[in-house]
């Protein structure tokens, strides 16, 4: 290790002529480009863009054919109200889906959860409050079994979550010896079980709390996703988890937590669910893992991972909503909405498809 | 052909001995040695699967080795993640460049060691300083003279091969304070590019910084190492000074055409 080495430190001899030449290096100068591929790249960095110009393509379309009776701030806000549930679960889901995962026990969560504030309030007499907690730890639980089976056992998200549907919907019933508990009771001894369904007026306009917990909710992941390190770190892991693992991401923790605060949403939104159906009821909810994976799916989130806006969920979970209600204004058949609702689906697909090619 | 002693008192600022890695039936590293002296250019070559990249992955906290002992100055360390190799100041180009692609250039730079906004914003919101990382990263990229960036912002994926390369280079290069390692950093790089490389690594070590260096370019690894490690079937076959081995030597040695003499068997 001595100075003489330096006189070795010489370039080879082709590229003497590198003196002559330009001297910037890997230039970013972007080549001119055509109108569809400025489309792409702006689709590619506003994930969001596509279902908010086809939600408010939808609400145009509507508007036109339905008329007051579709635009109006009653039937607005109806939509909200009965896209609150799958907004919620869809927040879950889309944490999940980020991560490249997919959490198909969603459903499942939320309804064992449910059961679990309205039993323990009604079998085991415990304060309302108490219960409600206990259901949040349950969907807690849940989501830390399965975190643990697919970043501590490296099991496969669908596979693990399919089993764990099955085994939490069991539970359910088992638990609940399929009872019901009616509303009635609900509202006289534990309202508190039913806070979320309570709606306020402002003139037309019916909100109801669930509909303010979805947009809190969003709005706070939203921040979570694109404001902090954490919400960075999350991207990446559904990016490359060995890339991120080598840059200094935490992944096996990190994905635990995510499916721990997946379950707890999925509790926050059984408990909406009672205050959207007034009882409760083991057999609710069948649909949520189904729906709230479209809403993410149509909101553009690509379901190989790290790409995608918590938005484009919100917007999605909208678009089927108002869908649902306008083809059910105009008087068909329901069967158009699940039709229109699959062609979107696959054409979300293909959109993602797409814009992914940017970056070959 | 001879080895290099160090005058006794260097003490090498990164060893390891013995260490051990086995994926099932394939043993990567097999009781290989390594030892990084401070302030100098150590190049790593070996044929493909001599197990570079595992014994650089097991130095930078990437793999845990299954045996073996690995001392950063005069303590034994135990890095169980790359974070852990980072926060002592090891900082590792991987051959397979560990970015993200759907993130940007900025978010890359600073994954694991983001930036919060100063004030309750950061400390309780926890909030990123997007402009102060973006800053940061654009002067770091600049002023390694590696590129001229138009967007800061743009994802990594919407960059060429040599381009990400880069970003990975400058990320090592900005961020280690005690050894930088680069596994095959020039492997996609153009003529030019490679040469700026290079005269980073040089930079890198005016800053007092030791370097690894992987390569399969020999005329590269001459030219910028102090000394050469050749690597063969899993551990350390010997130590040359590139001054008084010719290429070809060298070459004959990594591919077990010739045998090192005894007295270059330790380093
Ligand atoms: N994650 C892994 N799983 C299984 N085997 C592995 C793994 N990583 C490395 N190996 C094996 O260990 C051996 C050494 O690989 P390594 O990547 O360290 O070689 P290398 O010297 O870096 O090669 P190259 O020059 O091609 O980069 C190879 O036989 C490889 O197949
Ligand atoms: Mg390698």
């Amino acid at each position: 290790m001595s100075e003489t080495s330096a006189g070795l430190h010489r370039p080879q001899e082709f590229e003497s002529v590198l003196s002559g030449s330009e001297t910037s290096v890997a230039n970013f100068e972007p080549e001119r480009r055509t109108a569809l591929q400025h489309a792409q790249q702006f689709l590619h960095s506003s994930p969001a863009a596509v279902p908010l110009i086809v939600l408010v393509a939808s609400l145009v379309i509507f508007g036109a054919i339905i008329g007051g009776r579709f635009f109006s701030a009653f039937s607005m806000t109806l939509i909200l109200q009965q896209v609150a549930i799958v907004g919620i679960v869809g927040a879950a889901q889309t944490l999940v889906i980020l991560t490249a995962g997919i959490d198909l026990s969603v459903g499942a969560i939320m309804v064992l959860s449910s059961v679990v504030m309205g039993q323990f309030t009604f079998r085991y007499g415990l304060p309302p409050a108490l219960s409600v907690l206990c259901g949040f730890a349950v969907g807690a639980l849940c989501g830390y079994i399965n975190g643990v089976l697919v970043s501590v056992m490296k099991l496969p998200p669908f596979i693990v979550t399919l089993g764990t549907w099955q085994i939490f919907l069991a539970t359910n019933f088992l638990y609940s010896a399929n009872e019901t508990i009616r509303s009635q009771e609900i509202g006289a001894q534990a309202p508190l079980l039913q806070f979320f369904g309570e709606t306020f007026k402002i003139g037309n306009a019916v909100f109801t709390y669930g509909v303010i917990a979805m947009v809190l909710l969003v709005a706070l992941l939203w921040y979570v996703l694109n404001h902090t390190a954490w919400g960075r770190h999350l991207h990446a892991i559904g990016d490359d988890p060995e890339a991120a693992k080598l840059s200094g991401v935490r992944v096996r923790p990190m994905l635990v937590t995510v499916y721990v605060l997946s379950g707890l949403i999925c509790a926050l939104a059984g408990w909406c669910l009672i205050g959207r159906i007034g009882s409760v009821s083991p057999t609710a909810g069948q649909f949520a893992n189904i729906e709230s994976i479209t809403a993410v799916v149509i909101g553009g989130i690509s379901l190989f991972g790290g790409r995608g806006s918590i938005l484009g969920m919100l917007f999605g979970a909208l678009i089927v909503g108002v869908f649902s209600l306008g083809l059910r204004l105009i008087g068909t058949d329901p069967q158009w909405t699940y039709l229109l609702i699959g062609a979107l689906i696959i054409l979300a697909v293909a959109i993602d498809q797409w814009i992914r090619k940017v970056a070959a | 052909m001879s080895q290099i002693l160090h005058e006794t008192g260097v003490k090498p600022l990164l060893s390891a001995r013995g260490l051990v890695k086995r994926y099932g039936r394939v043993t990567a590293l097999d009781h290989a040695d390594f030892d990084l002296y401070p302030g100098e250019i150590l190049a790593v070559i070996g044929d493909n699967g001599a197990g570079k990249s595992s014994l650089i992955k097991a130095i930078s906290g990437a793999t845990i080795p299954d045996e073996g002992e690995i001392r950063l100055g005069d303590q034994v360390v135990n890095f169980k993640s790359p974070m852990e190799a980072r926060d002592a100041g090891i900082e590792t180009v991987y051959q397979n460049l560990a970015l993200s692609p759907a993130l940007s250039i900025a978010d890359n730079m600073f994954l694991g060691r983001e930036i919060r906004k100063p004030g309750v914003l950061g400390q309780w919101f926890r909030m990123l300083d997007r402009s102060a990382m973006e800053r940061q990263a654009r002067a770091k990229l600049t002023e390694l003279g590696l590129m001229t960036i138009q967007n800061i912002g743009q994802a990594v994926e919407t960059l060429s091969g040599g381009q990400r390369q880069g970003v990975a280079v400058a990320r090592a290069a900005a961020f280690g304070s005690r050894v930088v390692i680069m596994d095959e950093p020039t492997a996609a790089l153009g003529v030019k590019e490679s040469r700026r490389v290079l005269e980073l690594i040089q930079d890198v070590k005016k800053r007092g910084l030791p370097i690894v260096l992987i390569s399969h370019n020999m005329p590269h690894v001459f030219e910028v190492a102090d000394r050469i490690h050749i690597h063969r079937l899993g551990r350390r076959l010997c130590v040359v000074d590139p001054k008084q081995i010719s290429m070809s030597d060298a070459v004959a040695l990594m591919t077990g055409a010739t045998q090192p003499p005894t007295d270059a068997l330790a380093a």
